[in-house]
């Protein structure tokens, strides 16, 4: 067995456990904790795969800006263990058993695709970096640049317009 | 020796697939089994990860930078999901003093 291998597996088996516990643990503070660790582990992986802009737009859009929003919203609702909602015996089973049988499903269907033997393309080391990728942004894919740009300032001002109060509105 | 990318040490594209596969079922099993709002929107989270892992692992396999910019959308897309979720959660939280989201059966009344 190879290093990378090894570091890949032991990678792998953190991210998993990191989520699943981000689903397991009862208190919600310590879920957006777990789910941060998560994000990390993911950026780790992207590393791995020579993503490295990705990577580090992973770490500060994830688990920079949307992890304390999330944080930020837990803090301001005090929600706590007594308060949290849980849900019935039934529903939790109900729940693993379609978890398992679509990971079942999924894993049954990918498990006899087929792949290409993997061939080195010339220049694949600077393929994550932001040179290559910003000339692709700015050429190829300028308009869903410019679209997505749109998507941020109508999310802005609904933010805005949700959080404010009715009376405020009208006044 | 610098290697160009994990692939050609060994570790082969099924291995990320089943990674991302587990990510996206954890992510489906959380927004079944609880019932904290918040949390679902994480869980969501989850799910929109693991589909940028899978396209970060297949755009790296096949040397085309095309899948990481899905990805870069994908983000943009997940950062505008969220703000605007939260706030809808906040909104809910203020007239009801309650997270759960059995509370939006409500709005088949």
């Amino acid at each position: 067995m190879s290093t990378e291998l090894i570091i890949a597996t032991v990678l792998g088996g953190l991210t998993i456990g990191s989520s699943l516990m981000v689903v397991l643990s009862h208190h919600p503070v310590r879920s957006v904790l777990y789910l941060i660790v998560t994000f990390f582990l993911i950026t780790a992986n992207y590393v791995l795969m020579n993503a490295q802009f990705i990577a580090i737009v992973n770490i500060i859009v994830y688990a920079g800006a949307i992890m304390v929003l999330f944080l930020f919203v837990l803090m301001l609702l005090n929600l706590s263990k007594e308060n949290e909602p849980r849900s019935s015996l039934f529903m939790k089973i109900a729940a693993a058993l379609a978890g398992g049988a679509l990971f079942l499903v999924l894993f049954s269907v990918l498990k006899d695709a087929v792949f290409t033997e993997y061939v080195a393309v010339p220049g694949a080391e600077s393929m994550g970096l932001v040179k290559s990728l910003g000339h692709l942004l700015f050429t190829k894919y300028v308009l869903p640049f410019e679209v997505s740009s749109i998507l941020f300032i109508a999310a802005m001002v609904g933010a805005v317009l949700l959080a404010k109060r009715d009376k405020q509105i009208i006044e | 020796m610098v290697l160009a990318t994990i692939f050609e040490s060994g570790v082969g594209i099924e291995f990320y697939m089943l990674l991302a596969t587990a990510l996206f079922v954890i992510g489906v099993f959380g927004v079944l089994y609880r019932k904290n709002a918040i949390i679902l929107l994480m869980c969501i989270e989850l799910m929109l990860n693991a589909v940028n892992l899978l396209l970060v692992a297949f755009s790296t396999y096949f040397g085309k930078a095309d899948g990481q910019l899905f990805v870069f959308f994908i983000m943009v897309v997940a950062a505008a999901e969220a703000t605007v979720g939260l706030s809808i959660l906040v909104l809910v939280f203020r007239n009801a003093r309650s997270v759960d989201i059995r509370l939006f059966n409500k709005l088949k009344d």
